[in-house]
């Protein structure tokens, strides 16, 4: 994009065409930003009402990535022909019911024809102009936070290969559901310095990617990292999707396990994610507080590990 | 020898075929898939378990032989 779209020529751009993020951001304002981004997939789930609330709150996910307030969005879909009309309506309904528990209105869309459905949304949201997210400002000795547990791609691939039942996966997809919203504003009233959330790259790749733009390493405890339910009895079995393999290959390199970390746990933290958890790092004394407000508030979160000199990422 | 025809399904099936192939311990094993995706996904576990793999293309499948 750098050699079409120069950077200089685009002042109010204070995320975009540099080093990759979740979302863009541009300065409207003194104090304000507008964050936009979009996100768009096939289905991951049976009920076309789950799949429409996970593609929402997915592609919300990004703005609170940033640490922004979604407030606007519009429908992106591909359906095709055959597809039943009420079918269609259900993705659009979950979509609309978790855009709106988010605050957010959906005020239209585009729709075209295609074999197989996606769906997802353009979402839009407002940042302080000079306190937002990015995955770069991580310092030494940080504390690493998640919000969500880790596995979703493994489940989705059981759910696909018949080896567990719609109830075993129940848990999973009400968490693929859940919004990054709690985790994002605790995040900032707590003054992360950075963060991301954990998608298709899996915790470790997103982890790699914060760690190189930051210019620090990563160190997780395996035995603090949450997994969803029956996530480590599948990966025993090798159920793992495709990404894994690819994820596995990019960034294994800048990855060092302890000896005892079994093959099959090293690849359940290169794990696909859909919806997945933010991670964001906060300073010791205030990671403190964070933790303490998130028991008392009921909000899920977990301490993972910390940010290191090392410039790799370690899982002890 | 161990058989794995893993022919017409999708991954991540081929990969649990052939990681039960390789539990039982009987090598070498080959693995049938016809996919680029599943060749590479059971050939990139079998190598992280500690297999030798071994390609081979047959028309539009593939045949993979593994051993240890």
């Amino acid at each position: 994009m750098q050699q079409i779209f120069s950077p200089a020529d685009y002042p109010d751009l204070l995320v975009g065409l540099g080093a990759p993020d979740d979302a863009a951001v541009w300065k409207v304002g003194e104090q304000r930003a507008l964050v936009v981004t979009t996100d768009f997939f096939t289905p991951i789930v049976d009920d076309p009402y789950d799949y429409g609330a996970i593609a929402a709150a997915n592609s919300l996910s990004d703005i609170y990535a940033m640490g922004a307030e979604p407030f606007l969005a519009l429908n992106v879909a591909a359906i095709p022909p055959q597809l039943p009309p009420e079918i269609i309506s259900e993705i659009f309904r979950g979509g609309a019911e978790k855009a709106k528990e988010a605050g957010v209105v959906i005020a239209g869309g585009h729709t075209v024809q295609d074999k197989e459905p996606k769906y997802g949304l353009v979402a839009l949201g407002f940042a302080h102009a000079d306190r937002f997210l990015t995955k770069s400002g991580m310092r030494t000795g940080d504390i690493l936070f998640l919000s969500k547990p880790i596995g979703s791609g493994v489940i989705t691939s059981a759910i696909k290969a018949d080896k567990i039942t719609h109830e075993e996966a129940i848990e999973t997809i009400a968490w693929m559901k859940r919004l990054n919203r709690d985790a994002s504003r605790l995040a900032m009233k707590y003054g992360a310095c950075a963060a991301t959330d954990i998608t298709g790259f899996s915790l470790l790749g997103h982890a790699w990617e914060m760690a190189s733009a930051s210019g620090v390493g990563l160190q997780f405890h395996y035995d603090a990292i949450p997994f969803y339910p029956h996530a480590e009895k599948l990966a025993l079995e090798w159920c793992f999707p495709g990404g894994g393999f690819d994820n596995a290959e990019h960034f294994g390199a800048y990855v060092k396990f302890a000896a005892e970390i079994s093959q099959e746990r090293q690849m359940l933290l290169f794990d696909p994610q859909t919806s997945g958890g933010l991670l964001f790092a906060l300073p010791v004394d205030k990671a403190i507080l964070c933790q303490q407000e998130a028991l008392l508030s009921g909000i899920p979160l977990w301490q993972v590990g910390k940010v290191t000199q090392s410039k790799l990422i370690e899982v002890v | 020898m161990n058989i794995v025809d893993a022919r017409g399904l999708s991954c991540p099936q081929p990969v649990i075929l052939a990681q039960k192939a390789i539990v039982k311990g009987e090598f070498p094993i080959e693995v049938y898939v016809d996919t680029v995706t599943s060749r590479e996904n059971v050939r990139r576990m079998a190598e992280k378990q500690g297999c030798k793999v071994e390609i081979v293309q047959q028309d539009d499948e593939f045949k993979l032989v593994l051993t240890r």
